[in-house]
């Protein structure tokens, strides 16, 4: 019957003027041995991922693998059609006339890529994603405007409510809300 | 005094000129450009502007139907120039779209950071400049409801790919990549920013409907990271993109012998071109728009000159590739080629040939001076003429080639008929209109990035400017 503080919060969130305010405070987080945490800002902030430590993206690869495939099929579709599916013999031409595949081929491998990329970004990103509880601040409309938040979650294994409340109001945010899950 | 959104002007170290005006912080950026959306609502001369695109763009309904209706024999095209004003336009509208990507893209990866205000709208030009274009081929297919066998599908028939060995099957891949490429990229850009207009606006529908389309986005530092990565990949993978349709697109000519076309310098001439016609197209719009709306603080008098630079450059490359047509007609020593020369400048379209000088040539040596450079009048009368210049060498390049060709017996005359013009017309309104519900529905100006243009952004410590 009792709920575990774990399972009524989604975490603490708190609020920062300045982008260098919220880089120093996500700092401060991970080294007081926080993991489970993320920021929120209305544009992304380029030291942000350094004072995270959030180096893995896998998005480059992806990308370059897409990429590769989208050559393989569109060079050998054009091969498959001219020369197994249906030659066909134009004033004498060679069948494998592969400079007249590369256009199409190019074209393929763009395609691949950007949009196999683009989808690896919303899928590892958790995106589409409606609801979150984190809307359930109202103040957290400003993540997209002119604030920014740190949220430390409750899934972190360090997690205590009073002891993360008093760890983020040594980090002097303009404010700190209790996010709730749902 | 610790970090403050107050504004210092970011002035680029090449001009005195700043690319945001002074006194923005992270919140004014954000509350100004949403207001033409969310606030300013739906004002007389919107309705206006858009109800005159409305009824053009019902003109090529109009148009379209009674094309279906009756056969591509309405337009002017024959058995001796038989592309005509279709292709042309398709040419013309497919290089507008090019400065779109071109601003997004190539100048993204050049660090160019006046793009930044200009980017979104460009790259919407880009995509109803495209959707402008692909209508002509699909038009002038004479049956538009078989636009499908243009692609590989199974079928019942046994043929189940077109023909890879033709430029024009180039053609499909090339515009409808770049057409799907260049939305997704657009799309990527407005995630943020939907979730901006999501968090202010101010009624249930609103709301609904701008987070429907956000996707769920909430600036997390983590999504950014991710996010980042694939736009500058997107940027990449543009760049060559653009380049390579316009390329296609001149291999269409270039590919085939008719003196005129037969040349190796096309593509190049031809991407020179597109990206001149799309500053071009890109200055006639931005004027405008950022009269009405009162965006100077954005699209600032900087934005305009290096607009006035690009197209004084690309001008300069379409001049010397007029000068050097000339040239390869004169030394290819063949007797076809040599009267295509003569032909064009002092054949029956003559006057067209002096009048695309005038327009592509000489008007845009004005931009030399820095005064007109900066006097908005000035560039938007210029870009018209640019576009009207653009347009009249692709008149020129395509029928004043094929009308006389090699056999005399064959020659003959070409004429765009109603028609024709009402289609032509037609799909500026199309243009138009989408244009004008963009503006209507849509942040115009990149909130996120305009704010990363602010000191502090980069969440340096100090002033923010000064590490990188």
């Amino acid at each position: 019957m009792k709920p575990s503080t774990r399972s009524r919060y989604y975490g603490v969130l708190a609020e920062f003027e300045s982008p260098a305010a919220l880089v120093a405070a996500a700092r401060a987080t991970h080294a007081a041995g926080y993991r489970k945490y993320d920021a929120y800002s209305p544009f992304p902030i380029e030291e942000l991922a350094d004072a995270m430590h959030d180096h893995k993206n896998p998005i480059p690869k992806i990308v370059f693998f897409a990429g590769l495939t989208g050559a393989c099929v569109g060079f050998g579709m054009q091969v498959y059609a001219n020369l197994i599916h249906y030659p066909m013999n134009i004033a004498g031409r060679p069948l494998y006339a592969w400079p007249m595949f590369i256009p199409i081929t190019f074209e393929c491998t763009v395609a691949f890529a950007a949009f196999t990329g683009v989808l690896a970004m919303l899928a590892l990103n958790g995106l589409p994603r409606p609801h979150h509880p984190l809307f359930g601040v109202p103040r957290f409309s400003q993540a997209s405007q002119s604030r920014f938040f740190l949220c430390i979650e409750s899934s972190d294994p360090k997690f205590e409510l009073e002891a993360v409340h008093k760890f983020l109001e040594g980090l002097k945010p303009m404010e700190i809300h209790d996010v709730e899950d749902e | 005094m610790a970090v403050s959104n107050e504004f210092e002007p970011s002035v680029s170290p090449t001009s005195r000129l700043p690319v945001i005006g002074p006194g923005h912080t992270y919140a004014s950026i954000n509350e100004k450009i949403s207001a033409i959306v969310l606030l300013r609502g739906t004002t007389f001369g919107w309705l206006v502007g858009f109800g005159i695109a409305f009824m053009i763009f019902m003109m090529m309904l109009g148009s379209i139907s009674y094309l279906i209706y009756k056969g591509v024999g309405v337009w002017g095209i024959n058995n001796r120039v038989g592309w005509g004003f279709d292709i042309i336009n398709f040419v013309w509208w497919i290089g507008i779209g090019h400065a779109g990507t071109l601003i997004s893209a190539i100048l993204l990866l050049l660090h160019q950071k006046w793009r930044t205000s200009i980017n979104r709208f460009a790259e919407a030009m880009t995509l109803f400049a495209v959707a402008c274009a692909a209508l002509f081929p699909v038009l002038h297919l004479g049956r538009p409801w078989y636009a499908y066998f243009l692609f590989p599908y199974p079928n019942t028939m046994g043929m189940y790919f077109p023909q890879f060995r033709s430029p024009l099957e180039w053609d499909v891949f090339a515009v409808s990549t770049y057409a799907s490429v260049s939305l997704v990229f657009w799309y990527v850009g407005l995630i943020p920013d939907l979730a901006t207009m999501r968090d202010r606006a101010r009624n249930w529908f609103t709301k609904t409907v701008y987070g429907f389309f956000s996707l769920g986005w909430r600036g997390s530092a983590r999504h950014w990271h991710r996010y980042e990565s694939i736009y500058l990949l997107l940027a990449g993978l543009s760049t060559p993109l653009v380049l390579s349709v316009h390329t296609i697109v001149s291999f269409d000519f270039a590919v085939s012998i008719i003196p005129g076309w037969h040349a190796t310098f096309f593509p190049p001439y031809f991407v020179a071109g597109a990206i001149y016609a799309g500053f071009a197209m890109v200055l006639t719009l931005a004027i405008p728009v950022r009269w009405v709306y009162g965006l100077e603080d954005f699209i600032t008098d900087k934005h305009l000159e290096n607009m006035g630079l690009i197209t004084l450059v690309t001008g300069n490359m379409v001049g010397y590739a007029y000068i050097m047509e000339l040239f390869y007609g004169w030394y290819s020593a063949n007797e076809y080629e040599q009267f295509m020369v003569h032909n064009r400048v002092l054949g029956p379209y003559w006057a067209l040939y002096v009048a695309l000088i005038v327009c592509n040539i000489i008007a845009p040596q004005l931009l030399w001076s820095k005064r007109i450079r900066r006097n908005a009048w000035w560039l938007f009368a210029i870009s018209m003429f640019v576009s009207v210049g653009m347009w009249l060498e692709r008149y020129v390049i395509i029928v004043v080639s094929l009308h006389r060709t090699f056999l005399p017996s064959g020659w003959g005359t070409y004429a765009g008929t109603f028609w024709d013009w009402t289609l032509y017309i037609g799909t500026m309104g199309f243009f138009l209109t989408l244009l004008f519900l963009f503006i209507r529905l849509l942040p115009m100006i990149s909130m996120s990035e305009m704010q990363m243009l602010l000191p502090g952004a980069s969440g340096a410590p100090q002033k923010g400017e000064a590490k990188s």
